[in-house]
């Protein structure tokens, strides 16, 4: 047995029993940061405690929601929008979280890109980020479900009916999936459970993973530099705090976190207080209805790139093509062909790459939300929906040809 | 020794593997829809107060039906159902894109989806280069004089279901 002597302090206590004083060391005071860094590096944690404040509004949303075809809708809406005390607070908050942690993960992930901090040993870190990326999607999707508007009621239609899998006809899946021909109780009901147990059960997993790949290989920096990380810990310790590359995550670096984290939360409140209503789309204040589809129909903004490479196909090439954006992105680790880990700028052509990337998913989602009746829209809609995957099979190809640096 | 353990070990993932699946098969179950949703009832439609060209929009199964008595100069077409002298068009009013419900527009005698630009003429084709792959699907239905049955198949329906004009 391991020896046991009187402890002259809580903290010595805890650590003769789960030795505290290790972990704090390995995911603290020793977990070390590179000093070169800017403030997008900020974003994961923005991200952690964004999810922290969607957990707190869901749990009082929750008190009150109805998931019951007939009551869903007036218990968010009238029940805790207008008797509640507060319950418009933690709507709001929760919608408005909803909408800017998709934000925050869009520039997290070019952020990523742009640095090629997905590369040389840091393949796991975006593979789990990826699964991040998709189980806040399926997160996103189950809670739009919830208010049970006729937003919810024909998103959830049209976004069943991609599982038949065009002309596979796989009907039965998707009544499955549904478990009724339509969407009705037995779907509001699992698509609850989806959003309050399952999926924030599997985000949290999947946040630890991606904490955990990040540890071995430690975050990029702005110059994608390879350095010792042990030589320059010694020389922090030894005092030599100057000269070091690294400073200690905790309580160094995360008080520059927390800097970055106050002045999103300023830009998190004014919306939630003063403009709201972006994340609050007016359709879904109709009831879901079965016999009337809303004239228009559109996902929330951070679906419409996808949303956008569906539309102008025939069914099965677009549900082919939508299938494929969903998934590319885990790929670029392996599609990236060169062994430069360095910002954009400085890579050649992936520089064009990147930016080229980034407008086309911006004129994807722009599109995404014009109506699909204009045609000069639905061709632009078209071209960029080729180009984004003329850009994938074209990365191999440039990245390959790339000087090393 | 080791051959023991082996087998104990076997033993053991064997029988986990068995209750596994049968756990998963329990899950799938459990996803299903249930009997009550399945044995939703029967629609009946009475046919002789339609007005043509006006689309009537019905409930069966949770999903609209579309019944459009057919004008003369409205094109004759093998989805037609029949009843004495007159026509009527009989769909799921579900785009075969993704389902949203087209609208009909009595002027140009069309359908018209709103939600990624799908059209159907009155006999339900899907009009060519559009992102609908087929036709307005036909319910299950049974004529029994005037009154339309929909859930029962009928000799009418038996007849297009076999010559593949729906699934
Ligand atoms: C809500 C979900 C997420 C959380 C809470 C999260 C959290 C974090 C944190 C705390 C860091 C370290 C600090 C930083 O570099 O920002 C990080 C790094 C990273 N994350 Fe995420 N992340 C999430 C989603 C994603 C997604 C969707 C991707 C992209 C597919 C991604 C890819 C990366 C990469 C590549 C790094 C390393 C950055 C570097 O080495 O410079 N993460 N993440
Ligand atoms: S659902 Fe009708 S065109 Fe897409």
């Amino acid at each position: 047995m391991a020896k046991f002597e009187k402890a002259s302090s809580i903290g010595e206590w805890l650590d003769q029993r789960i030795a505290v004083e290790t972990l704090k060391k390995v995911m603290q005071t020793e977990y070390w940061i590179p000093k070169d860094i800017n403030f997008l590096w900020a974003m994961g944690m923005v991200l952690a405690a964004t999810f922290g404040i969607l957990i707190v509004s869901g749990i009082f949303l929750l008190m009150y929601y109805q998931p019951h075809v007939d009551h869903a809708f007036d218990s968010v809406n009238y029940l805790i929008m207008t008797e509640v005390g507060y319950g418009w607070l933690w709507r709001h908050i929760h919608g408005v979280g909803a909408s800017l942690v998709f934000l925050i993960i869009y520039i997290h992930m070019f952020t990523g890109i742009y640095y090629g901090s997905y590369k040389r040993g840091r393949e796991l870190i975006w593979i789990s980020g990826m699964l991040l990326f998709v189980l806040f999607s399926a997160e996103a999707f189950s809670g739009y479900m919830l208010p049970w508007g006729q937003m919810s009621y024909w998103a959830g239609m049209v976004i069943t009916n991609l599982f038949s899998g065009g002309s596979l006809e796989a009907y039965g899946l998707v009544e499955w999936i549904r478990g009724d021909y339509v969407p009705a109780q037995a779907f509001l009901t699992r698509f609850f459970m989806l959003h309050v147990f399952l999926m924030p059960l599997m985000i949290i997993g999947a946040i630890v993973f991606h904490f955990g790949t990040l540890r071995i290989p430690h975050v990029n920096n702005q110059e994608g530099e390879d350095f010792d990380y042990a030589e320059a810990a010694e020389l922090y310790k030894a005092g030599k705090v100057k000269e070091s590359k690294v400073i200690p995550f905790s309580p160094v670096f995360l008080s520059k976190d927390v800097f970055v984290m106050g002045v999103y939360f300023v830009l998190f409140f004014y919306l939630v207080f003063y403009n709201f209503s972006f994340a609050m789309d007016p359709v879904n204040f109709d009831p879901a209805n079965g016999l009337s589809t809303p004239a228009h129909i559109y996902p929330e903004w951070y679906f419409l790139w996808s949303y956008e490479i569906l539309r102008p196909f025939s069914k099965d090439i677009g549900l082919i093509l939508f299938a494929i954006s969903q998934v590319i992105f885990f790929t670029l680790p392996f599609l990236d062909r060169s062994p430069n880990v360095a910002p954009a700028s400085r890579r050649g052509l992936f520089k064009y790459w990147f930016w080229i990337l980034l407008v086309d998913c911006l004129i994807l989602t722009f599109m995404g939300k014009l109506p699909p009746t204009d045609p000069t829209f639905a061709s632009i809609g078209l071209v960029s929906a080729v180009i984004f995957f003329a850009l994938w099979i074209a990365l191999p190809i440039i990245t390959k040809l790339e000087k090393k640096l | 020794m080791s051959s023991r353990r082996d087998f104990m070990g076997m033993a053991l993932g064997g029988f986990t593997a068995l209750g596994g699946i049968g756990a998963l098969y329990a899950m799938k179950k459990s996803w299903d829809p249930l009997p009550s949703v399945k044995a939703a009832g029967f629609t009946k439609i009475d046919l002789s107060s339609m007005v043509e060209n006006k689309l009537a929009v019905e409930k069966w199964r949770g999903k609209p039906i579309f019944i459009l008595k057919k004008t003369a100069d409205m094109k004759k077409d093998d989805r037609d159902l029949i009843v004495g002298s007159d026509r009527y068009h009989l769909s799921i009013g579900l785009c075969t894109h993704l389902g949203c419900i087209p609208a009909y527009k009595p002027d140009d005698k069309k359908f018209l989806c709103a939600c990624h630009g799908g059209e159907f003429d009155t006999a339900g084709n899907n009009l060519p280069g559009l992102p609908p792959p087929s036709p307005l699907e036909i319910p299950p239905f049974k004529l029994e004089g005037t009154t339309l049955v929909l859930g029962e198949t009928g000799p009418e329906y038996q007849k297009m279901f076999d010559a593949g004009i729906t699934v």
